[in-house]
């Protein structure tokens, strides 16, 4: 299709946004004031040409929809070319969908407000580029650069320790992706190009494939923060300003799992098969050994943050079944978890907006004086911890069903995570919402506020639209995912390629 | 006469007529002569630019579309290094005339040596570039420093030349001819050790100048030492000169010889970018940490040599075209760096500059990140291009280490910005003369952009590399 380009469109439209912040003239806090409603309006609209985008989606097809090709790097085979499937389409939502979120949780920033709204409009563009990518130097390109807003954004606007955080974050991040080059580099002399289309249907040899696996390994598995390779993401979830945390949680992590549906797994089969016991060892110790951890933690942002990486070791899982369950199961979860958890963080805000810390033993009793923000707040938490009717369960219970199909002990250490993450989870809801604590302060708390109803109730409503009608998001699914799945088995069976092809 | 001699010629005149101008008026001339040298500069560039391909003196010289490309990238380091001058130097009291003066022959030098067809208009070149840069490090007579660093660049250039000459000797005893072309028919097969220690000395009189490591010693005080806008001269120019002629000669009359070279290249590739990572780590001064990462760069551009392909010599050539931009950027931040009236260099002088002066802070961390080889910035470009080379050549080894050592170079990169940003302060910087703030925002705007539009430029050092490798 060479129609309007509406990819290009909202991924470059927050880029007026910051061009437009950065003419604006006048006193500090008019200027405040004037880059907060320009950052939200941009976001808005870029919100709804998503929407648009969405309506106009054939979920039918398998390939890429609302293709743009142009010439870029002369006398080479890379070109800008950006295109939208079933998995990255909502990817791209969620990314649009949360920005205004992000932007409306961002009243504590007060120092730098132009310069911080930029950044958090060019985050957008990178991700949302990132995700529409379908040429591999321009889907790095992207990658990368999420790290040069994001480095600012806990820099400049984060907590004590910020400093350490965003150094550590940029450093982790830059080393796994390097690698990634590497492979990159790799590949495009193996295929002779770098549309992801071409890539996927050049075979490269097994003993290679293993070597970029482990490439990507590292870079994937830093950014979506896969046990060994996540301590980074408790330092820069826990130092990050508020609307930072949210943009880390909910989106960027999922650019890691989706680096690995889109290209460890179709593009390296044998490798991708060869180290499944690895992914799943990786993913159980992530979704137990981490739910531990976060049991232990006295911090309410800091237990958010590991229950995070506990649900990625849910959706690596999910990925590496190689099954259409599976694998729904983890793009399902990376919505609901981007949902979810972006709501539980934008409840830890609300505390903090009232002056309160988030240590939990100086918390406690908030359900009588916050009855709106207690029942929110227990939503969230209730999907957190995978309760049906809630997103959380549709996505864990594919996953499950999904690794059951290939190995039993998977599927049974895997589903104990529901029961540690209901642990921690109540653990949290009792500190904060149930225990009885004497400190005067927390007598004279107020409930929600409306722009905090602004935040909470979409990101409610998804999270029940999720879990009630689930099929309006996995019929998406659908097509992509049985395709991936599909190549995957001939790839390592080639008598059943040969099969299907005299077929 | 012919074309392609023009570009030498107007230089040459030019300067001599600027010489005459500055010491027949009696007044203080420096502007005018630093914005006739520019001018002249340009001039020169657009000369170079429409000349013809072709040889001249009986193949003394030559011209095509490499020599071209690299002149290109001469004229705009030299010019900008100029434009930094303008009002630097008056404020340090060293606007003497004859500095521009002196640029613009070392200029003349450069365009020889890229141009050479035969090691001793090679060497000619070399020298008359080497001998005027060697005055503008100490143009700063009455500084310590400054004196010292033309002393000390003085003594290691000399002895650069040295065994350049040396090399060159052994080289015409063993082949009979100075001439590249009848040296590339002769200097084929297994050539006879005499004349591989001629090769290794000229590479390494070569090496010298472009401060790949260990060949590097001079450059950390020789960058701090001489005048700022004299170190952002350095940073470009010369060092683009100088690595246009390192791979005329190595491509050139001793491209047969790529199995006896090809290992000292890697070598040299992994020492100096290894060095420029871990030395800069410690750097407190900001034109030192600068020279340690010329360093590094010069070893990821000659990765793209190390291929020993066209391929790589593509990737050299938009690595160096893309560095000198982000380098005489990087230069006009330091230049800005001005406290009531002195200079600073030091890198805790800039902390807390991004809320004092958001567009110079921001300016500073796109041309930081650029250098640490960040997308979008044109510096990741750079890397993409030597590291695919590399990998094609099957240097896997060197592309890693190239890799780690990005890595260990992204972290002081970042430490400049994370001072800028993170850091609390009030450099309350001098108000910046606009010429530098042009320079400033011009780099980092090309910098910045060069995503959007890379064709040219890629198209362009395509071209260079096939006119050298034929």
């Amino acid at each position: 299709m060479t129609g309007f380009p509406i990819l290009s469109l909202i991924t470059f439209l927050p880029l007026a946004g910051v061009l437009a912040l950065a003419l604006l003239q006048g006193e500090d806090a008019a200027i405040a004031a004037r880059a907060r409603q320009i950052a939200l309006v941009t976001s808005l609209i870029t919100l709804a040409l998503g929407l648009y985008l969405w309506s106009a989606f054939d979920p039918s097809i398998a390939g890429y929809q609302f293709n743009e090709t142009a010439p870029w790097l002369a006398g080479s085979s890379i070109a800008y070319r950006m295109g939208v499937d079933g998995i990255s389409l909502f990817l791209i939502l969620l990314t649009l969908f949360l920005t205004p979120i992000a932007i409306l949780a961002s009243a504590s920033i007060t120092t730098r407000v132009r310069g911080f709204f930029s950044a958090l409009l060019l985050l957008e563009t990178m991700t949302v580029g990132m995700f529409s990518a379908t040429d591999f130097v321009l889907f790095y390109i992207f990658f990368e650069a999420v790290l040069l807003p994001m480095y600012l954004i806990i820099g400049v606007w984060g907590g004590e320790r910020r400093i350490f955080a965003a150094v550590k974050f940029f450093l982790f991040t830059l080393a796994g992706s390097l690698f990634m080059l590497l492979a990159l580099v790799w590949m495009w002399r193996n295929a002779g190009s770098t549309d992801i289309v071409t890539l996927l249907h050049t075979p490269i040899p097994p003993n290679v494939q293993i070597w970029l696996f482990i490439a990507f390994l590292a870079s994937f598995g830093v950014k979506a923060a896969v046990w060994p390779l996540h301590t980074w993401l408790p330092d820069a979830y826990g130092e990050a300003p508020l609307p930072g945390t949210i943009m880390l949680a909910a989106v960027l992590s999922k650019m890691g799992a989706y680096g690995f549906i889109r290209f460890a797994v179709p593009m390296l089969p044998n490798a991708a098969a060869q180290a499944e016991p690895l992914m799943f060892t990786l993913g159980v110790v992530a979704v137990i050994y981490i739910s531990l951890v976060a049991l232990a933690q006295t911090d309410m942002k800091r237990l958010i943050a590991y229950s995070s990486v506990a649900h990625m070791g849910v959706i690596i899982i999910g990925i590496f079944t190689f099954t259409v369950e599976g694998i729904e199961g983890a793009l399902f979860q990376m919505l609901s978890h981007g949902i979810v958890i972006a709501g539980l963080f934008v409840c830890t805000g609300v505390l903090l907006a009232r002056g309160e810390g988030l240590t939990l033993s100086r918390l406690g009793g908030l359900a009588v004086k916050m009855p709106a923000y207690a029942a929110l707040f227990m939503l969230f938490a209730l999907a957190n911890m995978g309760l049906p009717g809630t997103s959380g369960f549709i996505g864990e219970i594919l996953v499950i069903v999904g690794a059951l199909k290939v190995n039993f002990w998977v599927s049974l250490l895997g589903a104990t995570g529901m029961i540690l993450g209901a642990a921690y989870m109540l653990v949290l809801l009792r500190a904060v919402l149930f225990d009885k604590n004497t400190r005067p302060e927390l007598a004279n708390i107020t409930d929600l506020k409306f722009g905090e109803y602004a935040m909470l109730l979409p990101l409610a409503a998804l999270t029940l639209w999720l879990g009630i009608y689930p099929s309006s998001f996995t019929h998406v699914f659908d097509a992509p995912v049985s395709a991936l799945v599909q190549a995957h088995v001939a790839a390592l069976t080639p008598h059943t390629a040969l099969a299907m092809v005299t077929k | 006469m012919t074309p392609a001699l023009i570009p030498a010629l107007l230089l040459g005149l030019g300067g001599m007529c600027l010489l005459l101008i500055g010491v027949l008026t009696k007044k203080d001339s420096f502007t005018f002569v630093s914005l006739a040298a520019i001018v002249l500069l340009l001039t020169a560039a657009f000369a170079s630019l429409t000349a013809p391909d072709g040889t001249l003196f009986n193949g003394l010289l030559k011209t095509t579309l490499f020599t071209r490309y690299a002149d290109s990238l001469v004229y705009l380091g030299a010019a900008a290094a100029l434009l930094l001058s303008l009002d630097f130097n008056k404020r340090e009291n060293i606007a003497r005339f004859e500095y521009p003066i002196l640029v613009v022959f070392a200029v003349l030098g450069m365009i020889t040596m890229i141009s050479a067809n035969d090691l001793m208009s090679l060497y000619v070149g070399f020298e008359l570039q080497s001998l005027a840069l060697y005055i503008t490090a100490a143009i700063a007579r009455d500084s310590l420093r400054s004196t010292e660093a033309g002393l000390k660049y003085f003594v290691l250039g000399a002895l650069a030349s040295g065994l350049l000459i040396y090399g060159i000797s052994l080289v015409y005893g063993f082949a009979g001819t100075t001439n590249f072309v009848s040296l590339a028919t002769i200097l084929t097969g297994a050539p006879g050790y005499g004349t591989i220690i001629g090769v290794v000395f000229v590479l390494v009189g070569l090496a010298f100048k472009i401060s790949a490591a260990p060949f590097h010693m001079w450059t950390p005080d020789v960058y701090e030492g001489a005048p700022t806008p004299v170190t952002a001269l350095f940073g470009t120019a010369p060092k683009a000169a100088a690595m246009a002629l390192f791979l005329s000669v190595m491509l050139g009359p001793f491209g047969h010889l790529t199995a006896q070279w090809q290992l000292i290249i890697e070598i040299l590739s992994a020492i100096s970018m290894a060095l420029g990572a871990l030395a800069a780590i410690g750097q407190s001064n900001i034109k030192r940490l600068l020279a340690y990462s010329s360093i590094g760069h010069m070893g990821y551009a000659l990765m793209g040599l190390a291929a020993g392909t066209q391929a790589g010599l593509q990737g050299t050539l938009i690595y160096l075209a893309l560095y000198v931009v982000m380098s005489f950027g990087a230069f006009a931040c330091v230049i800005a760096m001005r406290r009531a009236g002195q200079a600073v260099e030091t890198i805790a002088d800039l902390a807390g500059l991004a809320a004092q002066r958001p567009a110079l802070a921001l300016a500073f961390a796109i041309l930081m990140w650029a250098m640490a080889g960040i997308p979008p910035l044109s510096g990741f470009f750079g890397k993409l291009y030597v590291f695919s080379a590399a990998l094609n050549a099957g240097l896997t080894t060197l592309a890693i280490i190239g890799v780690v050592t990005s890595v260990i170079g992204a972290f002081y990169y970042l430490r400049i910005i994370k001072v800028m940003y993170f850091d609390t302060g009030a450099p309350n910087f001098d108000a910046t003369p606009n010429s530098v703030r042009f320079v400033m925002l011009a780099g980092a705007f090309v910098t910045a952009a060069f995503v959007l539009l890379p064709g040219p430029l890629v198209s362009a050092a395509d071209a260079a590399a096939k006119a050298l490798m034929g």
